[in-house]
């Protein structure tokens, strides 16, 4: 499989890489019978995510969407958040191999998952 | 260092040195009359000499091809057609190496029948199985000696003699066991059997079957005649000399590298098992390859853990479905009936007569602490998630 370097890199060091206490959304995606597993946390404040972090079973790809959507939703409103997409994730890689577009690239499905979690939880508001 | 010689071997010097001058000078055809095209046919009739006497053949039963799957997809497919009037009934395992397994499907295409054995948890199909199987329409059987991912041997020399007391050809695909273990085509009841050079230590691109004499087979490539009329096509011959050489070399210290690398192998199975907390040994725990383990560990997945061993040095290989071509599981550790989710977390090592010389500690070290890393990120190795929650997503 060839990985860009970002991809190694967020693999080989991930960020925000454990379990949250009390989070105010989880969201998990996947499917461990194919090989990916992926949760994500977020804590929210004033409808911005300030702490974000996953637990994430499966490849070098999976792990790196991963670490790389932490990087890049921490700050956002959930609205902003809510617009990352699939690609704008492997683009911040430098790309994906092609076979790893469709099953590993789940962590825009995560985070959506996440936000959904927060506002089922969060009615009030 | 490299622990995926059951993928490829590097090339042995002694067996480079003699293939040099056949890339050089010596660079006739062997089919010619000069001088020169006689050095290569007399090179051609060395290597086949050094190839018989390796299984217990005689020359005239070897024929050089371009690798294992060309044997396999030549036994397979040239016997079903050389004997179609008979039966069109083949007998073969659930674990067999995609040359034996494609080369079956296609002869469904063609109307012929295909039973697959099962292999149960420890990688080996049952006698009774076979025996069960059989019908007057049976023409082949072909089963592999050992498997590429779980090293597991099958009963070759019962396989055969069974085969034999029902008039049924005997093939085995040897491309693993070939150089590792014995094999003696005339003991062990074989009719057709399938080897390969660069898994010990030879040039890829070459390798050879084993036609039992009096038995004949329908050719797949068709052209000028050469190797008998049965593989047409100039022969590589740098490649078959390198072969012949690696094949020599390999059979020539045979039982000293088997106690050698059995040694080795053993001392990772135990050092693993006993470190890593749920990890297990896949295949049968004696009847197996001396350089061949594979292991999995619950709740990790095998590519991160392939590249996690390639960042410490150390190569590899896996049956997860995400570091396959096809994003498809290993249909060989499916078929000893594990989770597939297990089947994501195998690694395979395969070791070589010259990989005795590493630190086995600190492999497993590196081993263990890759797995843990992988387990600290997984979220279904936290103690509180619910994982039987989670598995009725499949």
């Amino acid at each position: 499989m060839n990985y860009s370097e970002k991809v190694m890199d967020h693999f080989t060091n991930p960020r925000n890489c454990k379990k949250m206490e009390n989070p105010d959304g989880v969201g998990t995606v996947g499917n461990p019978t194919c090989g990916d597993l992926m949760t994500i946390y977020i804590k929210v404040d004033d409808d911005v995510i300030t702490d974000i972090s996953f637990q994430t079973f499966g490849c070098g790809a999976a792990i790196a969407t991963s670490s790389m959507i932490t990087e890049i939703a921490v700050g956002k409103t959930l609205d902003e958040a809510l617009e990352i997409s699939r690609n704008d994730v492997a683009s911040e890689l430098d790309g994906l191999p092609p076979v790893k577009m469709h099953c590993s690239n789940l962590a825009a499905d995560g985070l959506k998952a996440a936000i959904e979690n927060y506002h089922q939880t969060h009615q009030q508001n | 260092m490299y622990l995926d010689n059951s993928a490829t071997t590097k090339i042995n010097k002694e067996v480079l040195d003699e293939m040099l001058p056949y890339l050089k000078d010596e660079f006739g055809n062997p089919s010619t009359l000069y001088s020169i095209g006689r050095e290569s046919k007399k090179a051609l009739d060395n290597a086949r000499q050094q190839i018989a006497n390796s299984i217990n053949a005689k020359s005239d039963e070897i024929i050089f091809t371009s690798g294992g799957t060309e044997s396999d997809n030549l036994a397979i497919k040239g016997i079903a057609f050389k004997l179609q009037n008979r039966g069109k009934h083949i007998i073969t395992s659930e674990i067999e190496h995609p040359a034996v397994k494609q080369s079956l499907y296609f002869l469904e295409t063609l109307d012929f029948k295909v039973t697959y054995l099962p292999v149960y948890e420890n990688g080996i199909i049952k006698i009774e199985d076979l025996k069960n199987a059989i019908t007057p329409e049976t023409i082949l059987i072909t089963i592999m000696h050992g498997n590429n991912e779980i090293g597991t041997l099958q009963p070759i020399e019962e396989i055969g003699k069974i085969a034999h007391e029902n008039n049924i050809v005997f093939h085995t695909d040897a491309v693993q066991t070939f150089g590792k273990v014995e094999i003696d085509v005339e003991k062990q009841n074989i009719d057709l059997l399938s080897l390969s050079s660069h898994k010990i230590n030879g040039p890829k691109g070459v390798g050879a079957i084993y036609i039992k004499k009096g038995l004949r087979l329908v050719p797949i490539i068709h052209g000028g005649g050469q190797e008998r009329g049965i593989r047409s096509g100039t022969e590589n011959v740098a490649g078959i000399v390198g072969f012949g050489k690696a094949a020599e070399l390999a059979c020539s210290n045979l039982s000293e590298h088997e106690e050698k690398l059995s040694k080795i192998r053993d001392e990772i199975i135990e050092k693993v098992l006993d470190k890593i907390p749920e990890s297990y040994l896949n295949g049968d725990e004696t009847h197996r390859l001396p350089n061949v383990i594979n292991f999995r560990f619950k709740a990790i997945e095998g590519e991160s853990l392939i590249l996690m061993l390639d960042a410490k040095g150390y190569q590899a290989s896996t049956g997860s479905a995400c570091s396959s071509k096809t994003l498809e599981a290993s249909p060989v550790l499916t078929a000893l009936g594990l989770d597939p989710v297990d089947v994501h977390g195998s690694l395979r090592i395969s070791l070589a007569p010259d990989s005795d010389n590493f630190d086995i500690d600190d492999f497993v070290n590196v081993i263990s602490e890759s797995v843990e890393t992988l387990r600290e990120m997984s979220p279904l190795w936290n103690q509180d998630t619910d994982y039987d929650e989670i598995m009725k997503r499949k």
